[in-house]
């Protein structure tokens, strides 16, 4: 019989691992809309494998967070039966696609965001994660690479190109704040080195991408953060849109196999 | 712009075509040939090349380039004894 403490504990954990899975998830979720619509065949292909692999990560920390709540719940239940307010993902990855150059910086930001984390992740007390975070990393390198060579080819580009990564650079910047807020994060979670405090990442983050955006000629936007609160479920208008497309083949037919 | 990609395969020696992909440079190149042909652990090394540096045979050329070699049959190392006591 597990105690109160370890009880708690495990809610706590599977609260960690489901926001990291959301992020995942739906980030993965939008770059799929790419597929067939990318400026060209190998990046349908290439924006495919990352969606691919962050759909991976997010169904090994969905089971991982299914396996720890009372009673258990299977990934599919917790991708494909959760309401909006459920979900604990960042406003960034939810929001609509915009263009290629939007879909770059907003990969820049995150792939770098989670390599950060995934990195100190490998080491986390939790097996487990340590464990996904293994894997993890080094996919997401592989996505940080790609976002940075597309944003030093659009910035230092053509006048449209570099306008259009300026453009995307600064709306997608304000944000990225909320990847660093650990107010919704149990303490005791960083304290036992369970999780990573998100505000431990943010300079060794953004360090790394003001470095791809200054190498692009772009300019680094102003500080200041745009006002998003997807970690405690509060929404942009865009992820009920997202969910109603992703979630409706499952909900229109429970149990479906293929 | 057009790059010729060439492979090669964990077990192998020789880096082997693939096939060809669309890329503005050899970066971009050789990380889309990664996630066009690589994605099923085909390999462990990636060359691409610009196709246009590419100097290929001549379909027109095809019977003076090849034919005169399919009745020569002693260029194929068959017709050799092998010596005693030579372990091949």
């Amino acid at each position: 019989m597990a105690s109160t403490s370890e009880a708690v504990a495990g809610v706590a954990l599977a609260d960690y691992a489901t926001a990291l899975a959301d992020d995942a998830l739906i980030a993965s979720h939008r770059l799929t809309e790419w597929v067939a619509r990318a400026p060209q065949l190998e990046e349908d292909v290439a924006l495919g494998n990352i969606a691919l692999d962050l759909l991976g990560q997010a169904r090994m920390l969905l089971q991982y967070a299914g396996s720890l709540l009372v009673p258990p719940r299977t990934e599919d239940e917790l991708a494909y039966l959760r309401d909006e307010r459920a979900f604990r993902n960042v406003s960034l990855v939810e929001r609509e696609n915009g263009d290629f150059a939007v879909t770059m910086a907003r990969l820049l930001l995150f792939s770098t965001y989670q390599h950060e984390l995934y990195g100190r992740l490998t080491a986390s007390t939790d097996e487990t994660l340590a464990a996904i975070a293994a894997k993890a990393v080094k996919e997401v390198a592989y996505h940080h690479d790609h976002a940075r060579q597309w944003v030093l080819r659009l910035g230092d580009g053509t006048p449209t190109s570099r306008a259009r990564m300026q453009a995307a650079v600064d709306a997608e910047w304000p944000w990225a704040g909320e990847l660093f807020d650990a107010s919704w994060l149990d303490p005791v979670l960083v304290e036992s080195g369970a999780a990573v405090d998100p505000g431990e990442i943010e300079s060794a983050t953004l360090v790394r991408v003001r470095a791809v955006v200054a190498q692009a000629t772009l300019e680094v936007p102003p500080e200041g953060s745009a006002v998003s609160n997807g970690r405690d479920g509060r929404h942009t208008e865009a992820l009920g849109h997202l969910l109603a497309q992703m979630q409706h083949l499952a909900r229109s037919h429970p149990g479906a196999t293929w | 712009m057009l790059w010729e990609v060439f492979v090669r395969p964990k077990r192998g020696l020789a880096h082997v075509h693939a096939g060809s992909i669309h890329a503005s440079d050899a970066e971009m190149a050789l990380r889309n040939a990664r996630d066009v042909y690589t994605r099923r652990q085909e390999g462990v090394s990636i060359w691409v090349v610009p196709a246009g540096e590419v100097s290929a045979s001549s379909p027109d050329e095809q019977d003076s380039f090849f034919d005169p070699a399919a009745d020569k049959a002693y260029r194929h190392p068959t017709f050799y004894e092998v010596p005693d006591g030579l372990h091949l």
